[in-house]
């Protein structure tokens, strides 16, 4: 017989509640096991299963998916189109992580280190604001404003610019007709929707510089730019890491906009979809989807390497 | 006529205030070169705000600050020949602990051999030989606290600045830093400036100290001045145990309504129907508390006349018994341990 201090009655839900807190290897147990089998079966499941896929490929003639191991999918991805593909989408992807890292820092860093807690808290929302609208509509918006008769016309020719935006229209291979028919306009709209996953995990790095940190650095005889280049830089690395890889892997798997605002040129996203859509062609779909889970693995494994994650 | 050498650090009436809140409040204070200074006081008494200022974090709203003769106003950090040990010691976590202890020498472009031996030897100054290609992350804290310091003095400051830097230490090892530390300024010969709260390690480490409170100093001397004649009650409860008597209680037991305080260990106690000798004052009570310290034992005494005293008594091999909790005692102290009192500015 258990004593009970203070007369309290122990009903099925204390004891429940006791046992967990006296077995705390099975609570975490059954607090994974959800979001484990989750993991596991429906996500790692499903991407091996399209791995599997990948192997197999189509017969020529009956247009039907062969079951047997072969390469011959695998070799397709080496084909000049599908080359060309793939290449297009990860030279956008980094273009666009550059571009979001140069305008989210300034950003971050202002947010983090001069603005008042009014500016901060403004410029928060103002950064996630676009998140809370349907990403159709918003990219759907952009077609508008860079249509020939949009509003960048209209403003380059109230201010007489109306050269220099067919000069940057008349670029070679990323030009087009209009900004957007144009691989520009796809890249503007990808850093635009993109850009609050660079902002973001910038400011919680920056923010996780002690402000001891910076004193220290000009205590020891650093003058500002020498404190940004040796201390804040690096320490807010592991952040413009994070959010390079959301906007990485983000800008390899898009099919909507490119769709939306650019040129016929498909990009990875698009030809996956068109293969296992109409074509049917479901090995050739699964072999240019496990690109860029490649291309993100090797991103990281350099990142790693290069000491992104030291400061962590 | 050969001058003065100019003091390390001199304010001249230096007033900070955070809007109504004033950190400083028409202070002025000198800080003779080579000496080791605290600025003791109790949380947000300005010591800190006043290291601050030396440092060039902040800057006074009124007043002129010179150090070595030369007038900071709007000389930034990095051109002062100033450097700080951090309360949170501030180490660079990216940086091994050799890249830590050359980065103030590393920024002032000293070549790399150069570095890296006096590195190694200020290293070897805090007993962390050998120690330079570790992390922060993987020292104790006690470890952390000597590469602070090696960091700071490696670029031979003239004026060191350390803000509590002994604060999250266990007290066994912040008496032997605290030794060390003192051992240390005797042997480079720099101006140490010490911020602290610990009354204790500001009487066992300093040449002279001053005491803050709300943003004045209300005494600046020797240890042994500010603890054997504190200027003011505030002084006197703050460094060490005191007996505070006021005017009235003065007035009974000496005569004079002057309030006067007399520490502790001054006070010695004796059976009840003791003699004192004819100089000393002496006075019948009842002993209400005992707390056992170890080295000594504190009485607190209700005087028959009201009023109550502290007394320290050191735990010699006495044949005399301890007095309890309840039992009748006579306190007797010299005069001359009297110290009067002023009240706070």
């Amino acid at each position: 017989m258990t004593t009970l201090v203070h007369g309290e009655t122990t009903s099925p839900v204390q004891r429940l509640a006791n046992a967990l807190y006296l077995h705390p290897r099975l609570l975490l147990f059954l607090l994974l096991t959800p979001p484990l089998l989750w993991l596991g079966v429906i996500y790692l499941g499903s991407l091996f299963t399209l791995l599997a896929q990948s192997f197999f490929y189509i017969d020529d003639f009956s247009g039907m998916v062969v079951r047997e191991f072969s390469f011959a999918t695998w070799g397709q991805l080496f084909t000049l189109s599908n080359f060309d593909i793939i290449l297009r989408t990860v030279l956008m992807a980094a273009v666009v992580t550059v571009a979001a890292a140069l305008l989210a820092f300034p950003l971050a860093y202002y947010m983090v280190r001069h603005a008042s807690v009014r500016m901060k808290a403004l410029l928060y929302l103002g950064v996630m604001l676009p998140l809370w609208s349907s990403y159709l509509v918003r990219v759907y918006s952009w077609k508008l404003i860079l249509a020939k008769e949009g509003v960048i016309t209209w403003l380059a020719e109230t201010l007489h610019l109306t050269w220099l935006l067919n000069g940057i229209l008349a670029i070679p291979v990323i030009g087009g007709p209009s900004l957007s028919t144009s691989d520009i306009g796809t890249f503007l709209v990808f850093l635009y929707v993109w850009l609050p996953f660079m902002v973001l995990p910038i400011v919680a790095a920056l923010e996780r510089v002690p402000k001891s940190f910076l004193e220290a650095s000009a205590d020891l005889g650093a003058p500002p730019r020498d404190t940004f280049r040796r201390i804040i830089l690096p320490l807010a690395l592991p952040g413009v890491v994070a959010g390079s890889i959301f906007t990485f892997s983000l800008t390899l798997g898009d099919y909507i906009i490119p769709g939306i605002v650019g040129t016929s040129h498909p990009f990875l996203g698009q030809a996956v979809y068109a293969h296992q859509g109409t074509a049917g062609n479901i090995p050739l779909a699964a072999a240019l989807t496990i690109v860029p889970v490649v291309i993100m693995g090797a991103y990281l494994v350099v990142s790693k390497r290069m000491g992104a994650f030291d400061a962590l | 006529m050969a001058q003065a050498p100019a003091p390390a650090v001199r304010f001249v009436d230096v007033s900070r205030h955070y809007g109504d809140v004033r950190a400083i409040d028409n202070l002025s204070l000198e800080i003779a070169d080579g000496e080791f200074f605290s600025l003791l006081g109790p949380s947000g008494s300005g010591k800190t705000t006043c290291l601050r200022l030396i440092a060039g974090f902040e800057q006074p709203d009124v007043g002129h600050i010179a150090i070595h003769g030369k007038p900071v106003q709007g000389v930034p950090p990095y051109q002062r020949d100033v450097n700080t040990v951090f309360q949170d010691y501030a180490l660079f976590p990216h940086m091994s602990v050799g890249e830590n202890v050359e980065y103030g020498l590393m920024i002032r472009r000293v070549p790399v051999v150069e570095r890296r031996r006096r590195a190694g030897e200020m290293l070897d100054l805090v007993k962390l030989g050998g120690l330079d290609h570790r992390k922060p992350a993987q020292l104790s804290g006690g470890q952390r606290q000597r590469v602070a310091l090696a960091r700071a003095l490696v670029n031979r400051p003239r004026v060191l600045l350390l803000d509590e830097p002994l604060g999250a230490l266990d007290l066994k090892l912040r008496e032997q830093m605290q030794v060390e530390l003192k051992a240390l300024q005797r042997q480079v010969g720099i101006t140490f400036v010490y911020v602290t709260h610990d009354q204790g390690e500001a009487l066992a480490m300093s040449d002279r100290l001053a005491v803050f409170n709300q943003g004045r100093i209300e005494q600046l001397g020797p240890p042994g001045e500010i603890y054997d004649r504190p200027a003011t009650r505030f002084v006197a409860s703050f460094v060490g145990v005191s007996n505070v008597c006021d005017a009235a209680l003065a007035q009974m037991l000496t005569g004079r309504a002057q309030a006067f305080t007399i520490r502790p260990e001054k006070i010695r106690l004796a059976e009840p129907l003791s003699m004192a000798p004819d100089s000393w004052r002496s006075i019948g009570g009842v002993v209400e508390s005992v707390v056992y310290l170890g080295a000594a034992t504190r009485f607190q005494v209700l005087l028959e006349e009201g009023g109550r005293l502290s007394a320290l008594r050191q735990n010699t091999d006495d044949a005399a018994k301890t007095p309890v909790a309840g039992d009748r005692v006579r306190v007797s102290w010299q005069p001359k341990h009297e110290h009067p009192l002023q009240e706070s500015a």
